[in-house]
């Protein structure tokens, strides 16, 4: 606890002068508003002494006027306090996501999004709620309860001692029914997740379950959930329905015993009518910040456990990043070299690739080929360190990859990826995703080199459409033929394509190939494809099986071989006549 | 979640309220009830300004002791009786709006479970899951607090008004006159707050899905060294969404102390007029008390009444949508007509010139006719998009044929109860859809008439009992979604104790093309054949095995049948079968390949999980 309290102060150090000034306005402005049952106090007595109107008058102006200072400085306190929490959330909201951005893939694998997401909107909220309002409404609780009964206590100590008897109540049911509200509620947004599944297996299955007439035990599943969910809910109702009418009853308790036990103190003549009225009026103001107490106890309590939870995401090491002294030269040659390479994903047994060795020579043209599963995307992952490899393993002109700096490094490796990941933005901006502030000429060259101009011509805005949600959803070989346009727009001297061809015809395919092949001449290329038309053109042709290299040549060396790489070819041209026929 | 599914509110709409209040009829004696209480508890709410009244002037300014006991005594009366009005209210509307929400929760999903599949190609799942969960939700706010507190809140007002008359008609003026103000304060604010808010959630939103787009991309963001340029355009997003929130924080600021004031105004008036009334004509201090506390009474329920137009608004949308979906008209085939007997005997299929188009001028199924008879077996044999899912879907009755008839047991499908016919036919699908429960739950799928005996014995006959066993406990092992903990392999030999656990008589098969070890595929070759025994079965075939074991082999191609025979007559024929069996030999990749193709032409608003089964059963 004492460690995340010490985590939270720099974000709170920054707002120091505003959050102070903030405090100030609060203590202030529930001082001022609690001269206002004073003035009535000394309003009523003088109106039994009897009392000019003018001096009535007075009272009143001097009532309106307390509220005028008190409202200045309630509006300065959330102007300061409130103002700041959102300041705080903002840096913490941008702490968080730049750190997210440095975790390297393998940590996202680990994690859900959902599980990111809601530390970064649940979490960050509760944290917000604490520095703010809880901030707050502590000052203005502690203010108020001390300030309030050091009013009543010069009325009448005794009266102030049996009259606040009902008001810790207040507070102890504040805390302790939000707490269990809070709790119950939690849970029962778990059993709606479940509903949520529920239906989403269901409605993902409908085929299923049609096809084995499951509807009515589906139903009655469905129905379990369901009766659940309402039976927690009622839970909560227990307590919530309880809730409100308690705290009625302990706040409507005590201003019963101040109005009784006040009476009496003004019948034996130890107060006076005014002082009774003052008492009252204090016993009421008394109210809220009790109630506020149990409430802030409660925000406190889940502001530290969410500050807790981002801390931890926070503290998570990027693992992969530039080393001390990186190089990052002028110019890149793109030689590759890998040097018996054996490689295991953290927290696998067996090694994804085993003792690859083989050289790339600048600007030639490196085909592997396997069953999915075989290490090749692995291979390629490991260039741009996707994934660390192990040290002496990968080099890229003489050196380690992992004595590059990392932007240089990736920077000199274009790779289309196999998972073809746009993102919200126009066609243009999707294309010019590693390299913005590229030329609108440039992006359609990349576009006509990919095969995807004239398609992208035909979208509603060309290449200012949007894609995804808000815009156009572009089919699965638009998508492929993006990334590869996004990568070659980079111009890199290494050139990594894992299997991007997958969804597009073979008309297209030769179309992208010959366009490939004139700007991929000079670069180094790696292409990971499973169809032979893709790769039959490579100065190396390597078969991969289990991790291993299992043949390596040209083309015709491999069909004249009969292996692997032959029975690929023969399947590929029985494909291409039954297509035909 | 796509744009209609936002938050939008919507008038007041007469039929869809009384539409909604028909959800209400089964509780109507719970929901008069609560309305009487409500009623009481507004009435005993008022009672608290004039016992003050009564303490001031006939217990203290009279010096009667004896008085004040007497109010003292009624006070804690009023106090408890108040609580106890409150508490039950609160539990009775919930619970009613509780049940409501139930009902309306099993009249969709029950209505979900009942229309065509053709349907559920058109709407995402994500829309449908939120009429479900979310729409409903929204309606429990109207259920269960706003329309019985509603009567309440007008009851209060006008019973405050009669109160305040009652004191003094006169000090009723004075203090109204803030009334204006109090009004206008309130509407402007809550009419800033509300765009600024919606504004906060738009942003958010944005911002959230930048988030969001960033961790699933991470991979992308980091290759292309984007990270700068990303973390740059979020802080410009947070920073957006930072200053809508000071809007509204201003907004707030600025409204609490001008209610604040409002309401010193008010107090102040009283103190001034009110005095002098005190001194001339002899309005009582009591009487001055209990003003102040009935004008701190009046605001709160014409805020809320305001509150709940917006609840009323946002239910009104939410149900319109709900309604939508309940209107769609229910499955035409589940017709209970024929009492076909459902049991072990082998039956009969017959395509008569079927021919299926899912859009109208593309032919998937194009005149294809052939029959299996009782105990024969017959091999589907075709590349990737020939059709041969399609025709399960057809003979599932999952959609009809625009031309020609699939008879099942010599009756034309549209005179078989879908039901029935499902029940007749014993179904194992290459991707084997899994359902969180059971091992065992998964094998019997609900169905009360298959026993753990049965379920074992299936289990056995498929050699799926071993590694069942050896799971952390058996057949009762928790199966995740989409039954990831267990390996291709097993997740076939599930499937297999399925369908044998229905004793079907009719067996339709689409073989796995997943490769898995020698050892499991030696089992799954022995419990394929121990599951087509002698049964009639008609197999979409991937296996030599399997091939070279059924009487007869049909060829499609692009929808048509292209060759029939048996292996060694299409053999010699030397013509697309003959092809599709040296491919078959070598392993076929071409069958992965165009797998991970067709994936990626789905849908993106759809989930994985229909992605596999759509494809499984959409796109052969």
């Amino acid at each position: 606890m004492r460690a995340m309290h010490s985590r939270l102060l720099p974000y709170l150090a920054r707002y120091r002068g505003g959050l102070a000034v903030g405090g100030v306005c609060i203590a202030l402005a529930r001082v001022v508003a609690l001269a206002q049952p004073k003035v009535l106090e000394l309003a009523v007595d003088d109106l039994y002494r009897g009392v000019t109107a003018e001096k009535l008058g007075r009272y009143a102006l001097i009532l309106f006027g307390i509220s005028v200072v008190a409202g200045t400085f309630s509006y300065f306190m959330r102007q300061t306090v409130i103002a700041k929490s959102r300041h705080i959330e903002f840096d913490l909201r941008n702490d968080l996501f730049e750190h997210l951005l440095k975790l390297p893939l393998g940590t996202f694998q680990t994690r859900s999004t959902g599980d990111l997401m809601s530390r970064a909107t649940t979490d960050l909220a509760a944290v917000r709620m604490m520095v703010g309002p809880g901030f707050m409404y502590l000052i203005n609780t502690i203010v108020g309860v001390v300030v309030s009964i050091g009013f009543m206590l010069a009325i009448s100590p005794r009266l102030t001692l049996y009259a606040t008897l009902p008001l810790p109540f207040v507070s102890l049911t504040v805390w302790v029914f939000g707490g269990r509200i809070h709790r119950r509620f939690e849970q029962i947004q778990a059993r709606f997740a479940a509903i949520s599944s529920r239906v989403q297996e269901n409605l993902a299955g409908v085929r299923v379950v049609r096809a084995f007439a499951r509807e009515e035990s589906e139903l009655a599943a469905f129905e379990t959930l369901n009766q659940d969910y309402v039976r927690q809910n009622l839970a909560l109702i227990k307590s919530s329905a309880m809730f409100h009418p308690l705290l009625a009853l302990l706040s409507g308790l005590a201003a019963m015993l101040g109005l009784y036990l006040g009476g009496r103190e003004v019948l034996s003549g130890h107060i006076t009518l005014g002082q009774f009225v003052a008492f009252t009026a204090y016993l009421g103001m008394l109210n809220f910040p009790v109630y506020a107490l149990g409430w802030v106890i409660n925000l406190f309590q889940r502001g530290m456990a969410s500050f807790g939870r981002i801390v931890e995401i926070l503290d998570l090491d990027p693992g992969i990043t530039s080393p001390p002294d990186a190089l990052a030269p002028e110019s890149c040659r793109g030689e590759l070299e890998f040097r018996e390479l054996t490689f295991t994903y953290p927290g696998s047994a067996t090694p994804a690739l085993r003792g690859v060795s083989f050289r790339v020579p600048a600007g030639s043209t490196v085909a592997l080929v396997g069953r999915t599963g075989s290490g090749m995307s692995t291979l390629l992952s490991l260039l741009p360190r996707v994934f660390d490899p192990p040290p002496q393993t990968v080099f890229l002109d003489g050196h380690d990859v992992r004595e590059y700096d990392l932007a240089w490094l990736r920077t000199n490796i274009a790779f289309a990826t196999q998972e073809h990941v746009l993102f919200s933005e126009t066609v243009a901006n999707n294309i010019a995703y590693g390299s913005p502030e590229a030329p609108r000429e440039a992006i359609e060259h990349a576009a006509v080199l990919a095969q995807l101009d004239d398609e992208v011509r035909r979208f509603p805005k060309g290449y200012d459409t949007l894609v995804g949600e808000r815009g156009i959803t572009l089919s699965g070989g638009q998508r492929q033929r993006a990334c590869i346009a996004r990568a070659l727009i980079l111009d890199s001297r290494v050139m990594l394509f894992d299997n991007c061809l997958s969804s597009v015809d073979t008309q297209t395919e030769a179309g992208i190939l010959s366009a490939l092949h004139a700007h991929t001449r000079s670069r180094t290329t790696l292409i990971v494809s499973h169809r032979v038309s893709s790769v039959r053109e490579a100065d190396l042709i390597l078969v991969l099986e289990d991790g291993g290299i299992a043949e390596r040549g040209h083309h015709d060396e491999l069909v004249a071989l009969g292996g692997r790489y032959a029975r690929l070819a023969r399947a590929q041209q029985l494909e291409d006549e039954i297509e035909a026929s | 979640m796509s744009h209609d599914d936002e938050l939008h509110t919507r008038g007041y709409d007469h039929r869809l309220m009384r539409r909604l209040l028909g959800f209400l009829r089964p509780y109507r004696g719970q929901v008069w009830f609560a309305v009487a209480i409500v009623m009481a508890d507004a009435a005993v709410g008022l009672v608290g300004p004039y016992l003050t009244k009564e303490a001031i002037d006939n217990g203290i300014r009279h010096h009667d002791p004896a008085h004040l006991d007497l109010v003292a005594i009624a006070y804690v009366s009023m106090l408890l009786i108040g609580f106890g009005l409150g508490y039950l209210h609160t539990q009775v509307m919930q619970r009613v709006g509780q049940s409501v929400m139930h009902d309306l929760r099993r009249s969709l999903f029950d209505h979900l479970q009942r229309l065509p599949v053709a349907f559920f190609d058109k709407n995402p799942i994500g829309r449908l899951m939120t009429r479900v969960t979310s729409d409903v939700d929204t309606l429990n706010e109207l259920f269960s607090a706003g329309m019985v507190s509603a009567v309440g809140d007008a009851f209060t007002v006008v019973g405050v008004i009669i109160a305040m008359v009652n004191l003094n008609a006169e000090l009723l003026l004075v203090a109204f006159s803030v009334l204006p103000l109090i009004v206008i304060v309130t509407l402007v604010f809550r009419a800033k707050v509300r765009r600024s808010f919606r504004e906060v959630r738009t942003r958010l939103a944005r911002l959230n899905a930048f988030f969001n787009e960033n961790i699933s991309g991470v991979g992308t963001v980091q290759l292309l060294n984007r990270e700068p340029h990303n973390a740059a355009e979020f802080r410009r997003l947070n920073a957006s969404h930072r200053d809508a929130n000071l809007t509204s924080v201003f907004y707030y600021a600025l409204f609490f102390p001008a209610l604040d004031l409002v309401g010193a105004t008010a107090v102040s008036l009283i103190v001034w007029y009110g005095g002098r009334q005190v001194m001339w004509t002899g309005i009582t201090l009591g009487t001055l008390v209990a003003f102040i506390q009935y004008t701190q009474r009046f605001f709160r329920p014409i805020s809320d009444l305001s509150e709940k137009y917006n609840t009323l608004q946002q239910a009104m949308a939410s149900s319109e949508r709900i309604f939508g979906l309940l209107d769609t008209p229910e499955d035409a085939t589940y017709t209970p007509g024929v009492q076909t007997p459902v049991g072990p005997a082998p039956g009969s299929i017959e395509f008569d010139h079927v021919s299926f188009a899912y859009q109208e001028d593309h032919r998937v199924i194009d005149d294809v006719s052939f029959s299996v008879g009782a105990g024969e077996r017959v091999a589907l044999v075709g590349a990737t998009g020939s059709g041969k899912s399609t025709l399960i879907s057809l003979l599932l009755r999952f959609y009809e044929p625009q031309h020609g008839e699939i008879r099942v047991d010599g009756i034309p499908l549209k005179d078989w109860d879908a039901r029935a016919l499902r029940r007749r036919i014993g179904l194992v699908l290459q991707d084997v859809f899994l359902f969180s429960g059971t091992i065992a739950s998964n094998v019997s799928l609900g169905d009360p008439a298959i026993t753990r005996a049965t379920i074992e014995r299936a289990a056995t006959d498929v050699h799926a009992d071993d590694f069942i066993r050896a799971l952390p406990g058996g057949y009762d092992a928790p199966v995740m979604e989409r039954g990831s903990t267990l390996s291709a392999g097993q997740r076939q030999l599930l499937s297999f104790a399925r369908a044998l656990a229905r004793d079907p008589g009719l067996l339709v098969l689409d073989e796995a093309t997943s490769a898995v070890d020698t050892h499991t595929e030696q089992h799954i070759q022995a419990a394929l054949h121990r599951l087509m025994g002698n049964r009639t079965s008609l197999v979409i075939a991937h296996r030599l095995s399997t091939i070279l074991d059924v009487d007869r082999i049909v060829v499609l191609h692009r929808g048509r049948v292209r060759e029939t025979g048996t292996h060694a007559e299409l053999l010699a024929l030397g013509g697309l079968y003959a092809r599709l069996y040296e491919l078959t030999a070598l392993g076929g990749s071409a069958a992965s390949r165009a797998r991970s193709a067709s994936t990626d032409d789905e849908e993106s608003s759809q989930t994985p999980i229909s992605q596999i089964v759509d494809t499984r059963m959409n796109l052969a």
